[in-house]
């Protein structure tokens, strides 16, 4: 069932908007602006009446999938229930109609909301401060990576330009690196699911600026040998960088800091519970330890003389890392799910989310192959390879999983893992869902045993069928053609 | 007890007991005795709903807000009409609590809507084809300066001054860690200096970054920096005011390469900043150089269309250090903000927009320079923004302005040292006669 596009709606002259009359004498527009400067023909845009993009945006919506849907265990996701208190707070007049550019004087709440936040995260995280301004999980990796080079060349160690990342990290660890620089060297990940020492000691070396870790990692698994890895490297002089993707897992119980981290990014939109909006905006800032503090973006937030201003003179500063302050409107709805939760609230979370995990993972072990045999934190990994060896792979599986009412886990990640599926429930989840998904996910794997095509035909109940990605990418259609574009 | 987990404690006490634990520190213990907190984090006490709505509240009525004030300060921000529909759309929840549409079948809202949003900027920028969105215009430019560097596989940009200083800012951030030199050059007149622009080119040259309009509100002259940088064998990137376009010559018709710019005007509340959206459009021949996410259309088994993120060969999670950008995520709520508002707006409703900005900005100008106290600083067209040179101290009249609740220009004194009390005026659709001539009444009562 295809919704048809907003351009093949409606008829000319059609309006969605009421405009007040001009109240100032109108010249005419090529007295004011020379006509070599002016547009021969309107762009394409849709003309429909209000009411039309209603239905039309409102049909989409129901095309979608999202946490208030159902269950979404996308693993390193975080995909938890957004709260609508915060919805509602972000969208007050006194912070969604303030622009940028006013003074301190008149934007003082806002600037509270941003140095106070700063301070929390930097306690949640043992960091000693912490800049809001990237946009998303990817920018602050970036922006943390610049950091950790501008620390190193003010040092006069200009040489350390590689960096260690293991071989089940994000895709945007080695993306981002690139993008400063650094020659990225991968180290292997061992049988019991952690970085290997002894690799790691023959990989330093005084070019490596620093490693990159996710802990827990994305194998779900908590780094059993941080104390020891992170010596190896503060030993020949590199920095450790935290992805704080997986941050969920331990708030209240431990924190990058406190195991040796130099710099973190966070994910506002995973951990803090601001919503994915369907790809974006998200928000991730970026903490670091107190020798750092002088590289972080300008600008940084201060309190002095009982007055919150925006402090551009840093000299060691990175910069800039984008227009004003960061995604304000999202660390608005973080801020305000900290401040409901608290310190125990936030234990709590991690906590349940971990618990969560185990409790959907002892059910599920016994049908899909585990294969780190651990008590896993906030996501587990599972392997696809025994139903594979039936001719159903996990994507078929997660297909499936669709037609039963559920999002499928994150698949085929990280790489290190044979059709991997990772599952990350979270702590809003409570125990009938779990229970509902296993019962699903075991009828889908005695599917594949009994009746592989069915899964492999899979999904039969969405708005769609599987969609032809190779087409896609042969036949690239990436915009809708005006009819009179076709004809010319 | 915390909110939002819909599991109570005895609840979770069976869950353990079920895997044969006792107490929950057991499924921590792989984190080692030393590194463990061992105290409670020193955060506020946790709030009820009410008393966060308070303590929210109390926070914003400690800023000066639009729907209160009368605004004229832009420079990178804006204060459009955003239609009511448009935040009935995207408070939807099933737009926003989903996730980047991966799993197809289950996302086609969220990939038509973007298929949509990338056909609009096509059409607004005369440009072939356009990615997903970007996190803001400052990063858009940084983005497009990288992908022109791998084009023209060469290392430099030349940035006009007359750019966004914020703009100019982030990509010297860039630059700095990825080997890349920015090289400023001036302008003249409030534009670029074009005969200046043509003598820094130089072997190392990859592309030429201008906005339209510019930072001053000036119009440049597109066409004639287009043809330097054809006869150069070289790129220019356009950074646009979308406004704009309902009545600017799109940059695509002009020669631009790559288009980019800010999109909050588009349906975006102010939100001191962000989150806004960059768009991002590019001629067709540079597709797989373009960073950011796509939507493709395709067909399912049965032959009906539907939508997918496609040409991922270019992206992190494939290329990993060899991918065009690590951008991972898109501003895509922004940009169904966007999609929505020029749905609205319309053909008809944005030429109406772009001509009330038009014809208010022209004259609030004329008002102002009418008294002796200010007057012109730059001979170019304007759109919607323009400066005049002030004979007060901006800072002190901005600051008796906010007393009389106006929002007044933007002090260019602070990024451009020549340029002391030149003030940027932003007027849009938004400011009624009234307000501009109570604007022009205190502006010029303080002299």
């Amino acid at each position: 069932m295809s919704q048809r596009l907003i351009f093949e709606v409606g008829k000319p002259g059609r309006k969605g908007y009421s405009l007040p009359k001009c109240d100032v004498p109108v010249r005419v527009i090529d007295e004011i602006v020379p006509e070599e400067y002016l547009r021969n023909s309107d762009p394409e845009l849709p003309q429909v009446s209000e009411v039309d993009a209603i239905r039309h945006f409102t049909a989409l919506s129901r095309l979608n999938y999202g946490v208030d849907s159902g269950f979404y265990p996308l693993g390193s996701c975080t995909m938890k229930y957004n709260p609508k208190i915060n919805e509602d707070v972000s969208r007050l007049e006194g912070f969604s109609g303030v622009h940028p550019a006013l003074p301190d004087c008149a934007v003082q709440g806002c600037l509270e909301l941003l140095y106070k936040m700063d301070l929390m995260l930097a306690e949640i995280t043992g960091m000693a401060r912490v800049s809001l301004q990237p946009a998303a999980g990817a920018h602050g990796e970036l922006s943390g990576l610049m950091i950790m080079r501008a620390y190193h060349e003010h040092n006069k160690e200009e040489q350390r330009k590689k960096i260690i990342i293991p071989d089940t990290a994000h895709g945007t660890n080695p993306a981002s690196a690139a993008m400063v620089g650094y020659e990225v060297i991968e180290v292997k990940t061992d049988s019991r699911g952690n970085v290997n020492p002894a690799e790691l000691r023959q990989l330093m070396s005084e070019e490596v600026a620093g490693l990159m870790l996710t802990n827990p990692s994305t194998l779900g698994l908590f780094e059993e040998n941080i104390i020891e890895v992170a010596e190896i490297v503060h030993n020949s002089g590199g920095l450790l960088y935290y992805d704080g993707a997986n941050l969920n897992a331990i708030m209240g119980i431990t924190r990058p800091g406190d195991m040796g981290f130099d710099i973190v990014h966070l994910n506002l939109h995973k951990t803090f519970s601001t919503p994915h909006g369907g790809g974006g905006p998200g928000s991730g800032p970026v903490g670091v330890k107190k020798e750092l503090v002088p590289f972080l973006p300008t600008p940084v937030i201060q309190y002095r003389d009982g007055h919150y201003m925006r402090d551009y003179e840093q000299p060691l500063s990175i910069g800039q890392v984008k227009s004003f302050y960061g995604n304000f409107a999202v660390v608005v709805k973080a801020y305000a799910y900290i401040m409901t939760m608290g310190a125990a609230g936030l234990r709590n979370v991690s906590e349940t989310a971990v618990l969560n995990a185990n409790y959907l993972m002892n059910k599920l072990k016994e049908y899909f192959h585990l294969p780190y045999e651990r008590t896993c934190m906030h996501e587990f990994v599972l392997s696809g390879q025994t139903q594979k060896e039936k001719g159903v792979s996990t994507l078929d599986m997660a297909k499936r999983m669709m037609d039963y009412g559920f999002h499928p886990p994150t698949v085929y990640f990280p790489l290190i893992v044979k059709e991997a599926m990772m599952f990350e429930p979270t702590e809003t989840e409570n125990r009938e869902v779990l229970d509902e998904v296993a019962e699903i996910l075991l009828h889908i794997a005695r599917e594949v045993e009994e009746s592989p095509e069915l899964v492999k035909g899979a999904p039969y109940r969405t708005p769609i069928g599987r969609l032809d990605e190779v087409k896609a990418v042969r036949e690239p259609v990436l915009k809708w053609t005006p009819p009179r574009k076709n004809n010319e | 007890m915390s909110e939002y987990m819909s599991g109570t404690d005895s609840e979770r006490k069976t869950m353990l007991a079920k895997m044969d634990y006792q107490a929950m520190d057991q499924l921590f213990h792989d984190v080692p005795t030393k590194v463990r907190l061992n105290r409670d984090l020193e955060l506020p006490m946790p709030l009820s709903e009410m008393e966060l709505a308070r303590h929210m509240k109390a926070l914003a009525n400690r800023n000066v807000t639009t729907g209160e004030y009368s605004c004229f300060l832009g420079a990178g921000a804006y204060d459009h009409y955003i239609p009511s529909a448009v935040d009935h759309v995207i408070s939807r929840s099933e737009f926003y609590t989903a996730y980047t549409p991966y799993q197809p079948e289950v996302s086609q809202g969220t990939l038509q809507a973007i298929f949509e949003y990338q056909t609009m900027v096509c059409e607004l920028t005369g440009m072939d084809v356009a990615n997903a969105s970007v996190y803001d215009g400052a990063t858009a430019i940084a983005e497009a300066a990288n992908m022109a560097c791998r084009i023209i596989r060469k290392r430099e940009i030349i940035i006009s001054r007359t750019v966004n200083p914020q703009y100019r800012k982030t990509l010297h951030t860039y630059a700095r860690f990825n080997g890349q030199r920015v090289v400023e050059t001036d302008y003249q007149g409030g534009a670029t200096d074009i005969a200046a622009l043509e003598s820094k080119i130089n072997s190392e040259t990859a592309a030429i970054v201008i906005q339209n309009p510019n930072f001053f509100g000036a119009i440049e002259n597109v066409k004639e920096i287009a043809a330097l940088a054809a006869k150069n064998n070289i790129l220019l990137i356009t950074s646009v005011d979308p406004i704009s376009l309902g009545v600017l010559k799109p940059p695509g018709e002009m020669g631009a390469d790559i288009v980019v710019g800010e999109g909050q005007s588009m349906g975006n509340s102010l939100s001191f900043g962000g989150p806004y959206l960059g768009f991002f459009a590019a001629k067709g021949k540079y597709l797989r150089q373009m960073p950011g996410r796509i939507v493709g259309q395709t067909v399912d088994g049965k032959g009906n269309t539907g939508f997918v993120l496609t040409m991922q060969t270019r992206e992190q999670h494939i290329r990993r250090e060899k991918a065009t950008s690590n951008i991972c995520s898109n501003q895509a709520l922004n940009a169904l903000a966007a999609t929505v508002y020029l749905t609205l707006m319309g053909k008809q409703g944005l030429r109406e927009v772009a001509s009330l900005c038009l014809q208010k900005s022209h004259y609030a100008y004329k008002r102002l320079t009418d008294n002796e106290a200010f007057t012109s600083c730059f001979p170019q067209p304007f759109f919607k923004e323009f400066t005049v040179k002030s004979r007060y101290p901006l800072n002190e009249l901005n600051h008796k302005l906010l007393a009389d609740e106006i929002i007044g220009g933007y002090d260019l004194g602070r990024d451009y040292p020549e340029l002391e009390n030149c003030w940027l005026l932003a007027v849009t659709e938004k400011r009624s006669r009234e307000e501009i001539d109570r604007l022009v009444k205190k502006a010029v009562e303080k002299i």
